[in-house]
This record gives C-alpha cells, sequence and structure tokens, in this order.
C-alpha cells in the first residue's frame, strides 16, 4: 500500500496571504475590542463612585467671593462724611439702595454706583434713628429728633421696554406719609425697633433719657369700603436698668430684648409686661458691637468689640422661656464692625475693623470664609436677596461689589453627624427633616437618625438571617443526603430571586397586621419550635429501629417539616389565651400602658422578619459553597480518629470555612443595608432614633426613594441625597471587597489542601 | 437501645437536629409564602357568594346588609368589651365578617365590619345581581326595571325572564359601543394628537434654526389643517356613539329597597354569583383572568387588568436584556479566555463582585443624577431644543430605565456567562488551535457556541431579576399610569424616551398608594402571583439549563 503523497498545495497565494492577514487583523481588533470590554467593568464602578462624588463634593467647598467692581460710595460727595445706616439689594442685584444717616435714601447702579435716583423722608426734623423690619420684608423705619417716626419700605417694578429689562425703585409709605407721633413730648429718638406683620406693627423706641414707649397699631380694613383704619394701642413696659444701646423685637412681636450698658441684654415679655430675664452677654471688660436676628426672627447674633459673635435663642423649659447662648463663632481677633444676614437661609455675613469678610453658617456651625479683601476698613455691608452678591464700604470712601459663591453652606460634617441645636428645640439633638410647607422653615440634615435606622434594620434581619442561614447551610453542605440537597439548594436559589417589592408588600399589609394580633404567639414560636425539634429528634432517636431505619440518614430535615407547622401553630392558638392571661387582653396596650414601649404597626420587627428573609438566601448559597468545598479527606480523618460528626464539624470543617462563612455574613449584611423596598413597604419611615423593636424607622436608601423624586435638582437637599448615596456605595463596597478579598484567599487555601 | 438525655447531648445530636430544622424552617418560609400569594392570588379571580342579612345593632332598626364575604376574624371577647360590646354570658369570642358591599356611590365605601352576632337571617337569593362599573366599584343589589330610551320596557316584577333578556341584550350593545369608543379614543385620537404634537415640534425647530418663513410653514399647515379635520370628523362619530350608549337604562334597588338608575354605559360585566354553576363559575373566573392579563387598569388601577404594566415590563427587560448580553460576555470572555489571571482579573472580579453588591437603590441615583439629567439633559439640549423646556430625554424614560437595569444586571450575565467557559475542556480549545484557527475564530466557532447555554442562563437570571426590580425604577421613570404604551402604531413606534408602567412598581402603587387600599388588596395579591410566576418560571428553567450544561460538559471530560 502505498501512501498517498501529500497534495501539493501552496499556501503562500496571495488570496491566501491575504486572508490571513485579514484574520491576523481581526484577531487582534477582538483581542483589543475584548480587553477594553472586560476593562470597562472597573470603569463602570469608577464611574459611578466618580460620578456620585462629582455631584457630593461642591456641598463641602468653602464659599467665595471675587470682586467684580468698585466705585466711589454713590452720593458721598454730595454730603461728604454722612454715615451710611443701611445698604442692601433688590432681587436682580442690579439696583442698591443706600440710607444715610440724614435719612436720604440713594438708589443707584450696583454694577458702577450711579445714581439713579434719591428721596428723602418727609420728617419734620432730622433722622436720630433708624431700623429695618426682618430682611425680607423691604421696611424699615426712621426715628426724628421731635418724637416722630414714619414707616418706609423699598420696592421695584420691573418693565420690559424694547426687550430690556428696567428696575425702576420707589420709595413707598404703608402706614401714610403722616409720621407717628411716639413721644407726645417731642423728645428724640435715641433708638427704636419695628416689626411689621398682617395683624399689625410694632413700633417700640427709647429716647436719651432711656424712657420706652412702645405702641401696637392694628390694621382693621373695612370690608365696604377697603379702607385701612390704624387703631394705637399702647403696651406696657416693665423698668429697665441701665443706658439702652438697643432695642430689638423678634418675629412674633412678643419678645422685646434691650441692650443696656453694652452688655446687659434684658428680655421682655410683651404678653404680659413682664421682665423675662436679663443676662450678661460679655464679660467685664468688653462690649456688644451689634445685635442682629438671625433669619426667622428668633436667634440673636451677638457681636463685641473681641470678634466674637454668639447666637442666642429662647428655649422652652418646663413651660418657662429661657434665653440661652447656643453656639459661638470665633472671628479674627479683632472688633466685629457689621454684620448682614442672609435673607434666605441662616447664614450671616461679619466685617471686622481691618477689612476681613467671613461667612458664617449659624445652624451647621461652619465658617464658609474668612478672607481680608480691603486694606482699609469695612463700615457696612449689605447682601443681596439671593445671597449671591455683596456690597462693601469701606473707610476710603470706595464701595466694592463682590459676587459670593455660596451655594451650600447649611451642611458640615458636624451639622450631619452632630447633635444640633434648632432653633425652638428644647435641646441638642439628631434631627432629619427635610422639607416642610411654610417658608422659614430651617431644613434639618442630620444622617444620625437615617444611620441608625439602617443599621437597626440591618440588626434585626441579621438576627433572624445569620442563625438560620448559617444553620441551615452546615446541615445542607454537610449533613444533608445529596439528592435532596439538589432538590433544596434551587429553592434556596428561587428564594433569592424573590422581589423585594412583593416582600415588602407582603410584610406591609399581611404580615404586619398578622403579628400585631398575635404577638406572643409570634415570641411564643421562638421557645416552642426549637423546643419542639428537640424533642421530636429525642424522641426519635428513642424509636425503635425499625422505624428509624426507614428513613435514610441526612432526610432529618423533611421529618422535622410538620413538626415545625406544628409548633408554629401551637404557638399561634396559644397567642390569644397568652394575651388574655398575662397581658389583660392586648398584649400591644400592655406594652404601651404597663411598659412603656409604644408600639407601631410597621415596626423594626416586621422588617427584620421580611429582611431576614430577603437575606438569607445570600448568606445560605455562600455560606454552604464555603463548608461544602471544605476537602472531604479533613473530615474523614477526623471521622476516622473516633470524633463524633457534630465534632468533626466544629473543630474541623467550621474553622477551614469559617473565612467563607464571615465573607457570606458581610454579602448578607450589605444586602440588608442597602435594601430599600422592604423597608420603605413594611416601615412607618419615620426618621427616629430608637432602639425600640416595635417602632419603625427611615433607612437611608428607603430616604432616598422617598425624597429624590421631590428633590430640586442641584440643591442641598439633592447633594445630601446623592451623598447617601454615596455612604451607601463605599459601605457596600468596603464590605464586598472584604468578603471577595476573603473567598479570594480561601479558594487558595483549599487548593493546597 | 435507650438513649439517655445526657448521652444524647453529650454526642452533639441536638445540634444537628436544630440545624435541620433551619432548613426546614427556611424550606416552610419558602413554599408557605409562594402557596399564599398562589391562593390569594388565583382566589381574586372566583365569583364570591352574595350574602344577604339582617343586620341588627343593639338599640338601633334592623336593616338588610348584602355583600361578598372577604376576610373573617375572631375577636375576643375583651377587645370587644373596650368598643362598648358586649357578648352573651359565656361567648369568649366573636367571629367578626369584612363584607364588602360594594355600592361606594350610596354608602360611601366597599367595606364593612359586622360582627357575625348582629348577623340574622343569612340568604343567598338566587336573583342577586353584582354589577362591575367602570367607576364607584361594584354595585349588589337587585334588577328592577329596564329602559329604552327612557321608557321602561321590562319589568322584574311582571315578566323577569323578558327583562333579563333584555338587560342582557342592551348590555351587549352598549358594551360593543364603548369598545369602538376606547379604539377611537386610544388609536384614532391618539395617533392624531401625537401627529399634532410632532406638528408643533417641527414648527418650533423651524423657528430655533430662524427658518421660520411662509414657504416652510406652509405644507405644516395644510398637515394640521388635515389632521384637524380628521380630528372633527372623529369627535362627531364620538359625541353619536355617546349618545348611543347612553341611551339605555335600567333600575337596580340595594339591600334595603333604595332604587338607583344607572345608563348600561356604566356597566363593564354582570352576573349573578349566586345562581352560577360551577362550569358558569369557571367560565367567569377566566374571564376575569383574561381581563386582568389584557385589559387596562380602571378606577385609579385598583380594578381592571395589569396589560400596560405587562407590556413596560417586558419591554423594558427585552432593551435591557439587548445592552447586557454583548457586554456581559464580553466581560466574561476577557476574564477566562484573554486576560492573564493576575491582579488585574482580580481587580476586575472584585469590581464585578461589587457592582452585584451596590444596592439597587444607588443604580436608580446614579441614573437619575447621570443617565437623566446629565446624558439625557446634553441629549436634549443638541436634538431636542425645540421641545425644550419640557425635557425629552432629560426626564426618567424607557432608555435610562433600561440601562440602569443593564448596568444593575451585568454581573449576573458576566458570572454566569464565565461559569459557562470555566466549564468548557482545554482539550476543545486546544485542538481548535491546532488546527490553525485563530483565537477570536476559535472563540466565535467553538467555545461561545459551546458557552451558549450558559449565556443564556445568565440572561435568563438577569431578566428575572430587573424583572423584580423597583427601587432603582422608582427614580428613572416607571409611572403609575402611562396614558399610552412605550411600543404603539405612531412614528417613530419605539418611545424610548417615554414612562412606563411596571409590574412591581404596580404593586408597590397600589397596594401602598392607593386611595382605597382595602379594594385593590386582591389585585395587589394577583399582581405579585403574576410576577412571582414569571420569575420563578424564569429562573427555574435557567436552573434546568444550567443542570442540563453541568451533564453535558461531564460526559465531555470522561
Amino acid at each position: 500500500m502505498s501512501q498517498p503523497s501529500a497534495p501539493d498545495l501552496d499556501f503562500n497565494t496571495p488570496a491566501l496571504r491575504r486572508f490571513r492577514k485579514v484574520r491576523f487583523v481581526k484577531d487582534k481588533i477582538a483581542k483589543w475590542g475584548i480587553a477594553i470590554g472586560g476593562v470597562s467593568i472597573i470603569g463602570a464602578v469608577l464611574l459611578i463612585f466618580f460620578y456620585l462624588l462629582y455631584e457630593v463634593y461642591p456641598v463641602f467647598i468653602p464659599a467665595k467671593v471675587e470682586e467684580q467692581s468698585h466705585y466711589a460710595v454713590p452720593a458721598l460727595s454730595a454730603d461728604p462724611g454722612s454715615k451710611t445706616l443701611m445698604l442692601t439689594m433688590e432681587e436682580q442685584a442690579e439696583v442698591g439702595l443706600r440710607i444715610t444717616a440724614n435719612g436720604s435714601m440713594v438708589f443707584f447702579n450696583a454694577n458702577n454706583g450711579d445714581v439713579i435716583d434719591t428721596r428723602t423722608p418727609p420728617l419734620a426734623a432730622p433722622v436720630t434713628a433708624f431700623v429695618r423690619d426682618t430682611q425680607q420684608s423691604s421696611e424699615f423705619a426712621f426715628g426724628a429728633q421731635n418724637g416722630t417716626a414714619l414707616v418706609a419700605r423699598h420696592r421695584y417694578s420691573i418693565t420690559y421696554p424694547n426687550d430690556v429689562r428696567v428696575i425702576t425703585p420707589d420709595i413707598e409709605y404703608p402706614y401714610g406719609e403722616e409720621p407717628i407721633v411716639v413721644f407726645e413730648d417731642g423728645a428724640a429718638i435715641a433708638h427704636m425697633t419695628m416689626r411689621d406683620s398682617d395683624h399689625g406693627l410694632t413700633l417700640i423706641a427709647s429716647d436719651e433719657n432711656d424712657r420706652i414707649s412702645a405702641s401696637r397699631f392694628s390694621k382693621e380694613e373695612n370690608f365696604m369700603t377697603g379702607e385701612v383704619t390704624m387703631e394705637r394701642e399702647a403696651l406696657e413696659l416693665p423698668p429697665v436698668s441701665g443706658h439702652v444701646n438697643q432695642i430689638l423685637l423678634d418675629q412674633s412681636q412678643r419678645w422685646l430684648y434691650v441692650l443696656t450698658d453694652n452688655r446687659n441684654l434684658h428680655v421682655v415679655d410683651l404678653r404680659n409686661s413682664t421682665l423675662n430675664s436679663s443676662v450678661k452677654l460679655t464679660s467685664a471688660d468688653h462690649k456688644v458691637t451689634d445685635i442682629e436676628f438671625l433669619l426667622g426672627g428668633n436667634s440673636l447674633m451677638v457681636a463685641t468689640d473681641e470678634g466674637k459673635v454668639s447666637q442666642w435663642f429662647q428655649v422652652r423649659e418646663k413651660g418657662e422661656f429661657k434665653l440661652e447662648n447656643v453656639r459661638q463663632f470665633e472671628t479674627a481677633n479683632n472688633e466685629v464692625r457689621a454684620i448682614e444676614v442672609e435673607h434666605r437661609r441662616k447664614g450671616f455675613v461679619v466685617a471686622s475693623g481691618k477689612g476681613e469678610l467671613a461667612l458664617y453658617h449659624s445652624t451647621a456651625h461652619r465658617t464658609l470664609l474668612d478672607e481680608k479683601i480691603t486694606d482699609n476698613e469695612i463700615l457696612q455691608l449689605g447682601i443681596s436677596p439671593r445671597g449671591k452678591n455683596l456690597l462693601v464700604e469701606d473707610s476710603s470712601g470706595q464701595m466694592l461689589r463682590f459676587s459670593v459663591e455660596n451655594e451650600h453652606p447649611e451642611v458640615s460634617w458636624s451639622s450631619m453627624w452632630d447633635e444640633v441645636w434648632y432653633e425652638g428645640y428644647e435641646q441638642p439633638s439628631h434631627t432629619w427633616q427635610s422639607t416642610a410647607a411654610n417658608n422659614d422653615f430651617e431644613p434639618k440634615y442630620s444622617l444620625v437618625p437615617l444611620a441608625f435606622g439602617t443599621i437597626k434594620g440591618a440588626f434585626y434581619a441579621m438576627l433572624l438571617a445569620a442563625p438560620l442561614a448559617i444553620a441551615g447551610a452546615v446541615y445542607t453542605a454537610y449533613f444533608m443526603a445529596p439528592a435532596l440537597r439538589r432538590k433544596v439548594k434551587p429553592i434556596i436559589e428561587l428564594m433569592e430571586a424573590l422581589p423585594t417589592v412583593i416582600l415588602g408588600f407582603l410584610a406591609g399589609l399581611a404580615l404586619a397586621p398578622f403579628v400585631e394580633h398575635n404577638l406572643p404567639g409570634i415570641f411564643a414560636m421562638l421557645l416552642l419550635v426549637p423546643f419542639g425539634m428537640l424533642l421530636f429528634g429525642f424522641t426519635w432517636v428513642n424509636m425503635p429501629a425499625r422505624i428509624r431505619h426507614r428513613v435514610a440518614d441526612g432526610y432529618d430535615a423533611l421529618l422535622l417539616v410538620p413538626v415545625v407547622i406544628l409548633m408554629t401553630l401551637i404557638a399561634i392558638q396559644l397567642s390569644a389565651p397568652m394575651e388574655d392571661y398575662f397581658f389583660g387582653g392586648s398584649m400591644v396596650h400592655w406594652l404601651d400602658h404597663q411598659m412603656g414601649v409604644t408600639f407601631s404597626q410597621r415596626n423594626a420587627l416586621i422588617v427584620g422578619l421580611a429582611m431576614g428573609f430577603a437575606v438569607i438566601p445570600n448568606i445560605f448559597s455562600i455560606a454552604e459553597d464555603a463548608i461544602f468545598s471544605v476537602p472531604k479527606s479533613l473530615s474523614y480523618g477526623s471521622l476516622a480518629l473516633g470524633a463524633t460528626p457534630w465534632q468533626t464539624l466544629v473543630r474541623v470543617v467550621l474553622p477551614t470555612a469559617s473565612p467563607g462563612i464571615f465573607s457570606a455574613l458581610m454579602i448578607g449584611l450589605g444586602r440588608a443595608v442597602g435594601e430599600t423596598m422592604i423597608v420603605l413597604m413594611a416601615t412607618g419611615n419615620t426618621p427616629i432614633t430608637d432602639v425600640n423593636i416595635f417602632e419603625g424607622m427611615r433607612t437611608l436608601a428607603a430616604n432616598i426613594a422617598v425624597e429624590v423624586p421631590e428633590s430640586e435638582v442641584g440643591s442641598t437637599h439633592y447633594r445630601i441625597l446623592f451623598l447617601t448615596g454615596f455612604v451607601l456605595f463605599l459601605f457596600t463596597f468596603v464590605f464586598n471587597t472584604a468578603a471577595e478579598v476573603v473567598r479570594q484567599r480561601l479558594r487558595k487555601k483549599y487548593g493546597q489542601l | 437501645m435507650r438513649v439517655s438525655l445526657k448521652d444524647w447531648f453529650k454526642s452533639g445530636s441536638p445540634w444537628i437536629w436544630l440545624n435541620a430544622g433551619a432548613v426546614a424552617i427556611s424550606m416552610i418560609m419558602v413554599i408557605g409564602l409562594l402557596i399564599f400569594i398562589a391562593i390569594r392570588g388565583l382566589g381574586h379571580f372566583w365569583p364570591g357568594q352574595i350574602m344577604q342579612a339582617t343586620y341588627t345593632l343593639p338599640g338601633e332598626t334592623p336593616v338588610l346588609i348584602a355583600g361578598e364575604i372577604t376576610d373573617t376574624e375572631m375577636v375576643p371577647a375583651r377587645q370587644l368589651e373596650a368598643m362598648g360590646i358586649v357578648l352573651p354570658e359565656g361567648q369568649l369570642e366573636a367571629k367578626r365578617i369584612l363584607l364588602k358591599v360594594g355600592n361606594r356611590d350610596i354608602y360611601g365605601s366597599d367595606f364593612r365590619w359586622v360582627l357575625e352576632n348582629h348577623l340574622s337571617n343569612i340568604t343567598y337569593p338566587k336573583d342577586m345581581l353584582s354589577l362591575e362599573r367602570h367607576e364607584w366599584g361594584n354595585f349588589y343589589g337587585n334588577l328592577k326595571t329596564v329602559k329604552a330610551a327612557g321608557e321602561v320596557v321590562a319589568d322584574v316584577a311582571s315578566d323577569e325572564a323578558k327583562a333579563r333578556e333584555l338587560f342582557a341584550k342592551y348590555f351587549a350593545e352598549s358594551a360593543a359601543i364603548h369598545a369602538e369608543l376606547l379604539k377611537i379614543q386610544k388609536h384614532d385620537i391618539g395617533g392624531i394628537n401625537y401627529a399634532l404634537e410632532r406638528l408643533r415640534l417641527k414648527e418650533r425647530g423651524l423657528e430655533l434654526k430662524g427658518e421660520k418663513t411662509p414657504e416652510n410653514l406652509a405644507p405644516l399647515e395644510a398637515e394640521r389643517a388635515e389632521l384637524e379635520a380628521e380630528y372633527n370628523a372623529m369627535q362627531g362619530k364620538m359625541s353619536e356613539l355617546y349618545a348611543n350608549e347612553n341611551k339605555n337604562s335600567f333600575t337596580v334597588v340595594e339591600a334595603n329597597g333604595r332604587e338607583q338608575e344607572y345608563p348600561f354605559a356604566k356597566i363593564v360585566r354582570f352576573y349573578r354569583p349566586n345562581e352560577m354553576g360551577l362550569f358558569a363559575k369557571i367560565k367567569h373566573y377566566f374571564s376575569k383572568v383574561g381581563e386582568f392579563l389584557f385589559d387596562d387598569p380602571r378606577e385609579a388601577n385598583t380594578e381592571g387588568g395589569v396589560f400596560p404594566a405587562i407590556y413596560g415590563t417586558v419591554l423594558m427587560v427585552v432593551l435591557m436584556s439587548v445592552m447586557v448580553t454583548p457586554f456581559g460576555v464580553i466581560a466574561a470572555v476577557y476574564l477566562r479566555e484573554y486576560a492573564k489571571q493576575g491582579l488585574l482579573t482580580q481587580i476586575i472580579r472584585v469590581a464585578v463582585n461589587n457592582l452585584a453588591g451596590v444596592p439597587s437603590i444607588v443604580y436608580g441615583v446614579f441614573g437619575l443624577g447621570f443617565f437623566v439629567y446629565f446624558l439625557g439633559g446634553s441629549v436634549d439640549a443638541l436634538f431636542f431644543p425645540e421641545a425644550l423646556p419640557s425635557p425629552t430625554f432629560g426626564t426618567g424614560g424607557l432608555l435610562w430605565a433600561s440601562i440602569t437595569l443593564a448596568l444593575l444586571t451585568l454581573p449576573v450575565v458576566i458570572v454566569a456567562t464565565e461559569e459557562g467557559l470555566a466549564r468548557i475542556p482545554r482539550s476543545i480549545r486546544e485542538g481548535s488551535l491546532a488546527l490553525g484557527a485563530t483565537k477570536f475564530e476559535t472563540l466565535m466557532r467553538v467555545v461561545l457556541p459551546m458557552a451558549s447555554p450558559a449565556m443564556m442562563t445568565g440572561v435568563i437570571l438577569a431578566v428575572a431579576r430587573a424583572a423584580g426590580e423597583v427601587a432603582p425604577l422608582m427614580l428613572v421613570g416607571v409611572v403609575k399610569l402611562a396614558p399610552s404604551l412605550p411600543l404603539d402604531g405612531n412614528y417613530p413606534f419605539l418611545h424610548l424616551d417615554q414612562k412606563f408602567m411596571h409590574l412591581g412598581f404596580h404593586i408597590y402603587d397600589v397596594g401602598f398608594q392607593s386611595p382605597n387600599v382595602e379594594a385593590a388588596r386582591p389585585l395587589v395579591y394577583a399582581t405579585a402571583l403574576l410576577l412571582v410566576a414569571v420569575i420563578a418560571l424564569l429562573n427555574l428553567s435557567a436552573i434546568a439549563i444550567r443542570n442540563h450544561l453541568r451533564e453535558k460538559y461531564k460526559a465531555l471530560e470522561m
């Protein structure tokens, strides 16, 4: 037989060569394409990480001011040396208003200082006192030498001739151009304060002899004619000792604060005309330079000549009001010249004697900026309503206009994690309250209740899941018959696949009412079910061998199914009698009245049960894998040396598999922390910090789901929610990476065994 | 041989029993949960008997009450005492019944808790009529007269058979008209409105480009005039149909004899459960199941079907699979076939695990911020400036939801595919390479076809995961009620920017945000059952494929 000769093939024809080249190129392209695809997984994780960071980052950057223009103080040349009483801007920060010591109101272009309009108040005597209402109200009042006062308001109308925005300023006198007579005897007004609201106007003034007059004007509108008539009511005041430096009235028109001798603050309750308290604001060798109300008109910001600004407000304690020093801001070590508070946030600007400007936020207790902006002294500050522009008048007769970049002042590390003393609260607290109906509302962004709720939910879930899943995994991997194991594992996988929205729905609508009605039964179950299992086990070993041998080894779990069901039913049946016998008919009622434990239907117990259910398969699968992949030779060795199966398990198998079990717990915890729907549906979602198992909570994840759709894009609230998302991401990142590293180590170790 | 308790504890077997018990408990929980959902979900469609009874509250005149029993519970006497109800001596607890009394337009609420003690003369009258209405829920009562154009044409008192016959006839007529109206409203008028909106956007687009000249506008105006004419024609037809639909009416009396008149147009379905035989009930059952699966929801999602939610879920999942499969497979191929095992692959594995472990709500937040606002906002500014300020892609929608979920399910596909690739014996690859195939050819012709069942497993698992995920979808495009389907007959047919309905979100929304939770609950159970069934089916098939695969490769390794 002759070997068939190899066919004469030419592999180097141009066509084949080209074909080879194409194949080679394809192969190269595929190699790189696939590599890029593979590495892009890292890219995806990094993208999530950095995108979240990018959204969160602006919250933590400090404020920035930048000079936009400077010009000579408007109308200063016409009246050299005149002091500025007030500087402010309208909404668009285009028109500024400067009110001088002689009462002239100068509107000017805030960009270049051109005077637009100048008005003088219709007063018969020189101006001796000046006060502004809250920043938002745009009202202010002059006090005159002849004991009269005049309330005025600046207003702006916007028109669009030829599609160009033109802002026309105007001054109005809401209570008429006729001055209000404060002191009948014509004594000059030295200090005054005013508050205007829908109900009426309160005007309080003092003269040089420290005599204080307070009157309230109530508006009454005639329904027929629409005419507004004023009714004057004199308020009686208790005597206040000392020389008056400043008087202030809070927004509710109830509390009058009188600063005397540059140091003592007297708090007068106008409702019952009593002196509530007197407080020393500084030590004897310093004096108070200015007091301003913060937005909302409750907090007093007190500035002193040693460069300190402190915040004070009334705290209600056992029905009594007390003025408390809530927090302090240390500024540069020199005199505070001016405080200007923001119109829409609880922030304020402080100018010191040496040309330094500082921005603070009161509630967040945060210093946003502390910078020297001019070499001269700063005399007066004016901030625009939106808080984006700042006017500064310095001692060289220059007006400087700054742009302010200060988007998210209300958040700081301490406001998120420490107790914060909010206005109207009795004591510092951790509070999450991001939105409310009214305007003066101050968002409270403490993450503590949310983090606490997250940990609480995860804890109760793990309390159920960890023992059940690990014990189940131990049995399934080590004792169970292989045929049964093949049936059990898919069921557990199915358990993992159950949508959490269904678990949450069942927990909230079916389980929660059931548990409420059978509370003692649920706790009885904890005792009865294990007891039943042990009882059955003991009975079983003492059964005649004939019966015992009918059930093959490794099928004990099946035997226990009816036992568990039976014990559960017994526990539920016992529930009503137990409630009757031990708890006087209702355990919920008993908890509330006898133990002082509040019970809400959707509580941490429900979450623990439902979320535990969701977490069991995660822990089970990984722990089972870890135990099952412990080399059989190890356990055979141990058994051959005479150890019982249980001893082998505890001394040999579990120690070897423990890193795997640890990683299973990590993964389970990670899942419990991030679970959203179950918590959303099975709790009341109230952000409270309470370990009580019968109370609900709000978790970080559920909070995101509830609030993100309603938050404004780019707002502080939005960014904080992203921050909580970022925290969740980091948390699970750490846990998952730890678990994965442990698992990879374990794989190597088993490889060696 | 007797084993003493002491010896037994010493041997450690009690612990083994407890471990076995843990497995038993887990199994009972899973299976019990599935059975519970199945019973509640399947029971919803079965026509319940309508009970009629005399309801006597102590100290009040007896009234008649009629309704379906939906739930019962036992209340201990002590709790009732606290509510001021005294039970007869010796009775320790009483049965409390939740009656669905219907007639929300008359009574104000559909449900009522009554004590069994207060009921007497319980009967199940044969001619009790149950009406499912387009609004106000069910009506329970008796038919009195049938009217044609306001005139009484049949009276139950004189000729019941005729009244019933006419009732059925008129109902069929009005139902046919209703179906036609619905078709015009949804399909024809919906299409016209959509076309008009597109014209408006075109015009605005021209304006933005500075090309709003009469020449350019003329064709638009012509088209608009045509559409408006068509619209008016439709309107005319509809008002005629409306008049026809409302022509005939009937009067019914509720349990206490109050008479109500309704046009047939208000009725969705009528039946007399108390005289239904088993087959009639089965027929009714399947017709209700059909309604549930293929109809639109009614009454703020508490009645009717879940078709748009099924449709939205399926479409979203399909889009997601199209996106996730190539990426997942490429990543798995890289990890198994191309990359040198080392630090880089270890990092990638950590990354994959992290993607799998990151809470789904974080994906939602990321999707909202990055896809919707960042990418979507840019897309709008570039391609859809004419629609601004109302966003096109700058708000949650089908596309962003599918991409977000694709990212979320990526690890599932990677892990499953990798496992499949790992099971293919080396020898097969080496054989292919030895024959001169390039690595890529080996991959495409040999390895991937063999691994395709594994890829399939991965995709099925991903689909199952995505179908059940709700939290991220709430942020990136799911709504409680979508006005139109995201895939319909209007150009460009697939509306990637549209918001859609989803089964999982439907459960959350109807179960927790609905104004009438009690009435909606059975529907939620049915929806939950549907979702669980789909997901269980997907998972079990994935498991079956995987097991089959393992067997196959075991044979190869021999």
